[in-house]
């Protein structure tokens, strides 16, 4: 593959746009490169002293939505001398004419090379992403390896919950950032602003150096990793004085003070999410143990219904969106739901304006907040995650929803006139059998049972949706042996025969499902070392693009490039995936500190073995995972007390 | 109320469904007191006439929306045109009077420039079409190719020189009726290639300037001319200037 040859001027920060434009007939949606959306932000590029490009490494489509990149942008453009620009994935037709046509990886603002930029900051929801992010740096002319990049290169900065272990990206980002961005986006900001105004003292590697002492920007190329004889890691550690051993994540703890998006974007094409979105709390402790966010985003920090009111009223003012979302890790856990969702409700009537809680977990659910959520938009299905078939498996993931719950639940949802009822299940859970993924099945045809009997009508639905589970770091799973894709898939077929077997109930039950295949691939790079890179520089050579999206993906690549890359390491994919870690072995984000202290996680996971549950620790006392005190923080819920007062609609001008 | 709208610069590559989008949103936004269908999913009650193709740019778009209570046609404008993103631009607004807005648009004229053609090497090329019977191009759609005649619908086509510009710049003015299936700009451009070879060194740029009911002079009537004049008490919303 030929890096993209610089045709256009040498003026930097000049739009390729006319180069651009020429193109765009030739591709499918190309409204998805024009920029222009809505409450978007153009400035001038020679006023600026930092300049920053932000990039979502999936589909405008996918990205645009993506409240990290929302906030930041608007946090770094509302300082005077800082621009922040947009840039996705490229689609691989546009892609092969922008290297015919020598036009460079671009942003989507003011259309200006990538490779112009300060810094370009990559958010990492999944790392399926990784492949993109080699494509968008050869796009953009920066050289793939961090050791080959200069002085004029953007210093590439990765965040996002896949920052917290990126090390099989360490060879082609020059840092990471591990937690809530808002404030370290404007700390680096600061440290490059004054870099810069002395004249770029010592170079690139100085400024590196100012970032990496300041404790929370991780640096990989400042830290050596050695290996054992056994293919185990010996130790890592920093090359320079002024690193500091351990890096740590940032945390913002006042959610009221960050007010962001203020103005969401608003795209003209069609995207994921066609809708606004207010975070209402950030972290949870609700201690399932499968799951990442819930661990590396503590303590709970609700914003209060006030702000959320606040956010609400100027959000849809300046988007014209139908929808609210409001959004957590698990939205009915804000200590105030109830008020909030009446109150946004009463706001509202008679404007046509939906409200949605995209992540509801069935004890905290209850039919008075169904009835609020629908008030005065479209009635939604009803989503509920019970993770695991079977009572015993809930145990060991401790997701503590009983199937009581769930079918008294959804009996109420049927009985109020709703008519489908969606649930999301894993399939490859730790010590997890057939019978567990079979339960699925009997949990599903109970729900249908109770529905038919609660609503008095026989065309009721139940939709299962079933995803492989992937093993995480900084989580008591982290050193769980992840399930092979044929064990998966061999029980995902059991679950459908027993599904179908009946088929007075099945009929009525819906079944969806990925195949194991990428979740093995997105085991490897969740737990992966230094030594990955190879394999996923490897795929992208290969032609590996938009691994997220099973068009594109291909599983053969992944495990000839994983063959091939690795073999000189003396390891293999399966040495990365379905090995399961003793509790000496040092593992590869052992350095960077997500306040969770390794023996808690170590004894969480012991008791995940015994089927052991753990309680949340907003309403038990303290179970010590050591966030807090290691962080300096400390639960921030309410309730206030407070309610949101009637506002007077903004009337029309006409 | 009916709206003409136009669809400029680089958001013609929006497609029907994005401007469709943008406009409902707009319409939240300017707190429009619009009218919605009953039911389930309640929808404001908007009725598009037949949109440009993405790529294309446009000058006389309409769709036609129903309210509540009446409002102050120039004041539409404004709120609207404020609150649709810069190129999507609201031109005028006039209250409905009888008859379907639909019937009034029997063809458009297109606009179509051809950076780097001598006006010459176009004119003659658009002589070839002109003088064939029929000209079948195939055109890419869901279903696989489908072949169409481009020449039937094709009323009238005029070449001319884009003024004071350096490079050559062939400009062809051209009226098509609507027809089923459509005949569109790109469509045009196929037909020139298959009568006579050409290939514009970058891709032409469409521009739909009108569309109406053609008149004997092979012109365009304006579709919400009998409008204006059903409601002689208000004023035309006048045309928004570039500068606000």
């Amino acid at each position: 593959m030929r890096t993209a040859q610089l045709l256009w001027g040498t003026v930097r920060g000049e739009s390729v746009f006319p180069q651009l434009e020429q193109l765009l007939p030739r591709v499918s949606k190309p409204v998805q490169y024009v920029g222009g959306e809505l409450n978007a932000t153009l400035k001038s590029w020679d006023e600026a002293t930092v300049r920053w490009a932000l990039m979502y490494p999936d589909a405008y489509e996918v990205g645009l939505p993506n409240q990290g990149v929302m906030i930041l942008y608007e946090v770094l453009n509302e300082q005077p001398d800082v621009l922040a620009e947009r840039t996705y994935a490229i689609w691989p037709d546009l892609e092969a004419l922008m290297r015919e046509n020598g036009v460079p990886q671009f942003t989507v603002d003011g259309h200006r090379p990538v490779g112009d930029f300060d810094l370009l900051g990559v958010s990492f929801a999944t790392e399926l992403g990784y492949t993109n992010l080699l494509s968008a740096l050869d796009l953009a002319g920066i050289p793939l390896h961090a050791e080959d990049r200069g002085d004029d290169h953007p210093v590439v900065v990765a965040g996002g919950h896949a920052a917290f272990n990126p090390e099989p990206i360490s060879r082609f980002i020059d840092a990471a950032v591990l937690g809530d961005g808002e404030e370290a986006v404007l700390e680096i900001t600061e440290v490059t602003r004054t870099w810069k105004n002395e004249g770029k003292p010592g170079g690139r590697d100085e400024l590196l150096l100012r970032l990496a002492e300041t404790g929370g920007v991780y640096v990989p190329k400042f830290y050596d990793v050695t290996y054992a004889d056994d293919g185990r890691i010996a130790e890592v550690r920093p090359n320079r004085d002024r690193v500091p051993p351990r890096v740590v994540k940032r945390t913002t703890m006042d959610l009221d003070a960050w007010p962001y998006p203020k103005k969401p974007l608003v795209p003209l094409a069609e995207s994921v999410h066609e809708r606004m979105s207010v975070e209402i709390f950030r972290g949870c402790t609700r201690g399932c143990r499968f799951c990442q966010a819930g661990m590396i985003t503590r303590p709970v920090r609700e914003r209060s219904i006030e702000g959320i009111g606040a956010m609400v009223h100027s959000g849809l003012d300046a988007s014209g969106f139908e929808e609210v979302g409001l959004l957590s890790l698990s939205s009915a856990d804000h200590s105030e739901i109830a008020e909030i969702t009446k109150g946004l409700a009463d706001r509202y009537e008679g404007t046509n304006t939906g409200l949605s809680l995209p992540s509801t977990r069935v004890d905290a659910f209850n039919i008075d907040l169904a009835n609020e959520l629908s008030r005065n938009g479209r009635r939604s299905g009803l989503t509920f995650a019970p993770e695991g078939g079977s009572e015993r498996i809930r145990k060991v993931i401790n997701k503590m929803v009983s199937e009581e719950d769930l079918i008294r639940t959804v009996s109420a949802a049927y009985a109020a006139g709703w008519r489908q009822v969606k649930l999301y299940f894993m399939c490859g859970l730790p010590t997890e059998t057939d019978d567990d993924v079979l339960q699925i099945a009997e949990m599903a045809k109970n729900v249908i049972r109770a529905g038919r009997e609660a609503s008095g009508r026989k065309d009721i639905r139940c939709t299962i949706s079933i995803g492989g589970f992937v093993p995480k770091p900084h989580t008591p799973f982290q050193w769980a042996a992840q399930c092979d894709p044929e064990t998966v898939d061999s029980r995902l077929r059991k679950l459908r025969q027993a599904i179908n077997a009946d088929r007075g109930l099945g009929r009525n039950i819906g079944m969806r499902y990925h195949d194991g295949q990428p979740s093995l691939v997105e085991g490897l790079l969740s737990r992966g070392d230094r030594r990955v890179g190879a394999v996923i520089e490897q795929v992208w050579r290969d032609g590996g693009r938009f691994d997220g999206w099973s068009e594109h993906f291909s599983y053969e690549r992944w495990m000839s490039a994983g063959a091939e890359a690795l073999a000189p390491f003396g390891v293999d994919v399966a040495w990365f995936t379905t090995r399961e870690r003793d509790e000496d072995e040092v593992l590869p984000w052992d350095h960077l500190d997500s306040g969770l202290a390794k023996d808690w996680l170590w004894d969480d996971w012991q008791d995940a073995l015994d089927e052991q549950e753990q309680d949340d620790c907003r309403w038990t006392p303290c179970f010590d995972c050591g966030v807090c005190p290691s962080m300096g923080t400390d639960i921030e819920v309410g309730p206030t007390g407070r309610t949101l007062i009637p506002i007077t609609p903004v009337g029309s001008s006409l | 109320m009916r709206i003409r709208y136009a669809k400029r610069g680089r958001l013609r590559f929006t497609s029907h469904r994005d401007v469709a989008r943008a406009f409902e949103r707009a319409l939240r936004r300017a707190h429009v007191p619009m009218a919605y269908s009953q039911g389930f999913s309640p929808r404001p009650k908007i009725s598009w006439i037949g949109a440009a193709p993405t790529g294309v740019a446009s000058e006389a778009e309409y769709v036609e929306i129903q309210l509540v209570r009446e409002v102050d046609p120039a004041g539409l404008v404004a709120v609207l045109d404020e609150a649709m993103p810069p190129g999507l631009d609201v031109l005028e607004a006039v209250p409905a009077g009888t008859g379907s807005l639909a019937e009034r648009v029997e063809a458009s004229r297109w606009r179509i420039e051809f950076d780097g053609v001598p006006p010459e090497q176009l004119k003659s090329a658009v002589d070839a079409l002109l003088a064939a019977e029929r000209v079948d191009v195939e055109r890419l759609t869901k279903d696989g190719k489908r072949t169409i005649d481009a020449r039937a619908a094709v009323v009238a086509a005029v070449v001319d020189a884009a003024p004071g510009e350096s490079a050559p710049c062939g400009i062809l003015d051209v009226v098509v009726r609507q027809t089923t299936p459509a005949v569109r700009p790109d469509d045009v451009l196929s037909a020139l290639r298959v009568v006579a070879d050409l290939a514009p060194p970058v891709p032409a740029k469409a521009t739909r300037m009108a569309q109406g009911r053609l008149d004997d002079s092979g012109g365009l009537s304006d579709p919400l001319a009998q409008d204006r004049v059903a409601a002689p008490d208000r004023q035309p919303a006048a045309p928004r200037s570039d500068a606000d």
